[in-house]
């Protein structure tokens, strides 16, 4: 019965091909626009790391003066070197790790590379093991060598291929600042996306080339780039970036039970409070503890055209579909008399209605393969874009399942109509007309 | 003609008419509005940086040691003032369009007790204002003894400086600000000079009004400002001079590593600040193109078949005394009527549209003059659709009304 349908549908189609084309093509454009659309909102808006996601958290509270206090306002997204440290060193999560970015010039040995500006994450000893960090060659640091201001470095693959050809580099000296660093590790594929834990240096496609400790940084006044909040009156010296009341670091902990959150959560309120009355922050406790997830969205960093763009190819695939419709009502209705004689030689109006939906799905399918051919070439475009994401602007399978789906389903739905009005002729009079 | 018959034969077709009319109508809401979102990308492409762009190039180098930073000044002024071409160099902290932003918020309160606005300020030698190129309105221009050292990273303690009209409205609205004072952090700063336009690096995203919200600061730079430069020379040279210029530091200053990201002429540096606006315009158009498009061929479909559908009808006409140009006006005041219905429905849904635009984007209210463009467009459109199937029809003759269907 299917099958037959299936025929019944593709006669029906190629017998007026320019009235099928335009249907086909309508779903095509709308399914396109929409699905290029949408896969880019799918990739940005992505779980960067799926398996741990769930158990990290960014912890934020409040040290700020009550210049323009008001209730709900928000905490600042960073914190201050004396509040980093002290979260840090209190260990009360399983892992934390306190990070800022920067740009730290590169002076290689090699004489074929010129010296430039690295990408820089300067960061704490759990910053590897709490994200899962994979390795190539080599391994992180540990806590001794935040508290020694170690010169050692871990570098990207990427900089491993630049300098080293790919090889091993464990062991090998690298220049950065004026300064001799020995590399202790060569990261593996590493390339969250969104670039999470550290987000002014861009919140995709943003690799660094070298991770630092921290402290080693600070000794070394390397500079720190992102942005620094600062209130009262100390304005934020870059030299002095330890005791000014400005905020700069990300801190980032790994929670793995409710209960060990509904403690860190406590322990937040209760240095705040503490901190509160000895004077430094004049504020009462404000803090808040998002998980991953849940501080992506609190940043938005889904940039606000990629929405707009998602709504826009929305509102031109309900007018692509509202025109499916009336052209299917076109259609349907045009072959009055055909149904008619179906029905006068006993076909049921269920099987009518049937047969006429199979029709639509199939131009449906139809349209869904051209859309997903256009989606394709939509986001080849969208890669020929500057935006820092346009790299990864790829199709998957669940995409592309999704866009035969939404195609078939949206032509299904458009045909609804057409195929109720159709299947309701009154054969005795389409007959006698003829 | 008469509307009495063709309203008779629509109220026949309703679901057909209704769903023509709907999709006349989504057309509309979204044609509106991205006209409207273009337009404003336009305006916003379009502002006045207030510099001299075409003659001006910006330098970034990093990688210097902070107790050198006024060596490497005097090293890469003269440098760079050395080359063939450069008229002028100078020190200056950032340019418009530069990704190097440094905004504060600065209060006309002395205890600081509230921030006021966010500005951006530009510090910069005697030789970078010069080049800058802008344009004074009221009070004076900086003299030697206020270009004076910073302190702490930041700014120089006491500063006296130019602000641009729209901030010194902002903190002023009508007063006269020459002479006013503001503070930032607990640095001071009295207004000496007024300046008609200088546009903030990254003027987008801050809200609107707020794009020439800028200070310039005259400072000696010493070692507390370093690594950024403006370079000024004929527009017909100055790519070619920054070119070389590029080649030269390594020579100049051979501890530094060049900042190709952050650096590159005014004018270059403008066009990559708005590539994305750029690439949003040509999305827009694209989608807009699209939407015309399925819709005359929507039109073209549903004609077509009641053109079919009514051929008798209309050789029952032709016979009893209706010309060519009668079956085509039917068929285009047809048209008219359906889209000026889909226009009615649109109209509320494009103001609803921007309503919600208005929440998520910094648009204002929806110009009637958008609504108007548009139902022009539409109807045109209409008219264009319509035109084949409306011609096929007139040419029905009227021996078709003998013969049965």
């Amino acid at each position: 019965m299917f099958a037959y349908y299936f025929d019944l549908a593709f006669r029906s189609l190629k017998r007026n091909k320019a009235l099928t084309a335009l249907m086909v093509l309508a779903i095509a454009l709308g399914i396109g626009a929409c699905m290029t659309t949408l896969t880019v909102l799918h990739v940005l808006s992505g779980d960067p790391l799926p398996q741990r996601s769930g158990s990290l958290y960014y912890p934020q509270i409040d040290p700020r003066d009550m210049v323009d206090y008001g209730p709900n306002v928000e905490p600042p997204e960073q914190l201050s070197w004396v509040d980093g440290m002290y979260l840090l060193h209190a260990k009360r999560a399983a892992r934390q790790a306190l990070m800022t970015g920067g740009m730290v010039p590169l002076q290689p040995t090699q004489s074929t590379v010129d010296p430039f500006q690295a990408v820089a994450l300067y960061t704490s000893s759990d910053f590897f093991p709490m994200f899962g960090v994979p390795f190539k060659y080599g391994t992180g640091w540990v806590d001794t060598e935040d508290e020694g201001k170690a010169r050692v470095a871990v570098i990207s693959a990427s900089l491993n291929d630049k300098l080293f050809g790919g090889k091993n580099s464990v062991g090998q000296v690298l220049r950065l600042q004026e300064t001799a660093f020995r590399i202790i590790g060569v990261l593996g594929d590493w390339h969250p996306n969104p670039h999470f834990y550290e987000w002014y240096m861009g919140s995709y496609a943003s690799d660094e080339d070298v991770y630092l400790p921290l402290t080693t940084a600070r000794d070394l006044k390397m500079e720190h780039d992102g942005s620094t909040d600062c209130w009262g009156n100390s304005g934020g010296d870059p030299e002095h970036l330890e005791t000014v009341n400005c905020t700069w670091l990300q801190f980032w902990v790994q929670l793995d039970t409710p209960a060990s959150v509904a403690d860190y959560k406590s322990f937040l309120e209760h240095y705040s409070q503490d901190q509160h009355t000895a004077g430094r922050f004049l504020r009462p406790p404000n803090v808040r503890l998002r998980n991953l997830m849940q501080w992506l969205d609190y940043l938005q960093v889904v940039p606000s055209d990629t929405r707009l763009q998602m709504w826009l190819s929305l509102g031109f695939l309900a007018v692509c579909l509202i025109n499916t419709v009336g052209l299917m009502l076109a259609k349907f209705m045009r072959r009055a008399s055909e149904l008619s004689v179906r029905r006068a030689l006993g076909a049921s109006q269920r099987a009518l209605f049937g047969q006429l939906l199979i029709e639509s799905g199939v131009v449906g399918l139809l349209g869904g393969l051209g859309g997903l051919l256009l989606a394709l070439f939509g986001l080849w475009l969208v890669r020929q874009q500057p935006a820092d994401y346009a790299e990864l602007a790829r199709m998957d399978i669940a995409m592309l399942l999704t866009t035969l789906i939404i195609a078939v389903g949206a032509s299904l739905i458009a045909g609804l109509l057409p195929a109720w009005r159709a299947c309701h002729v009154a054969p005795a009079l389409q007959l006698k007309g003829n | 003609m008469q509307i009495g018959p063709i309203l008779t034969a629509l109220r026949r077709h309703r679901v057909a008419t209704f769903l023509i009319a709907l999709e006349i109508a989504l057309a509309c809401a979204v044609l509106c509005n991205a006209c409207f979102l273009i337009v404003n990308r336009i305006e916003s492409m379009r502002i006045t940086s207030g510099v001299d762009e075409k003659a001006l190039a910006y330098i970034a180098v990093d990688g210097y040691a902070p107790e050198h930073a006024g060596d490497l000044n005097a090293r890469m002024v003269a440098g760079l003032s050395a080359l063939p071409g450069v008229k002028a160099a100078g020190v200056l902290n950032t340019v418009p369009f530069s990704p190097r932003q440094f905004i504060n918020g600065v209060t006309t309160d002395p205890a600081g007790q509230h921030y006021d606005h966010i500005a951006n300020m530009y510090n910069g030698d005697a030789a970078s204002l010069r080049m800058l190129g802008v344009r004074l309105l009221a009070g004076r221009m900086p003299t030697q003894d206020d270009y004076r050292p910073i302190e702490n990273n930041f700014e120089p303690k006491e500063s006296m400086v130019l602000v641009t009209r729209s901030l010194a409205d902002a903190l002023w609205s009508r007063e006269d600000p020459l002479g006013k004072e503001f503070w930032c952090v607990g640095f001071h700063f009295r207004v000496i000079g007024i300046i008609d336009h200088l546009a903030i690096p990254q003027p987008e995203g801050r809200g609107a009004g707020t794009e020439e919200f800028s200070v310039f600061v005259p400072v000696k730079p010493e070692n507390q400002l370093a690594g950024t430069y403006v370079i000024q020379a004929a527009p017909q040279d100055l790519p070619r001079v920054f070119r070389e210029a590029v080649l030269a530091i390594p020579r100049i200053a051979p501890e530094v590593v060049f900042d190709h990201e952050d650096s590159g002429l005014v004018s270059d540096l403008r066009e990559r600040y708005f590539r994305s606006d750029r690439s949003m315009i040509g999305i827009l158009s694209g989608v807009i193109l699209a939407l015309m498009l399925v819709t005359a061929l929507g039109i073209v479909g549903l004609a077509s078949f009641w053109v079919q559908q009514r051929r008798r009808q209309i050789g029952i006409r032709r016979a009893i005394g209706a010309t060519r140009a009668d079956i085509l006006r039917y068929f285009q005041t047809e048209n008219f009527l359906i889209v000026t219905l889909g226009i009615l429905i649109g109209v509320l849904l494009a103001y609803a549209l921007n309503i919600v635009l208005m929440k998520v984007y910094e648009v204002t209210h929806l110009p009637v003059a958008y609504l108007l463009a548009s139902a022009m467009v539409l109807w045109a459109l209409g008219q264009l659709a319509v035109l084949g199937p409306a011609l096929r029809a007139a040419a029905v003759p009227p021996v078709v009304a003998t013969r049965s269907a």
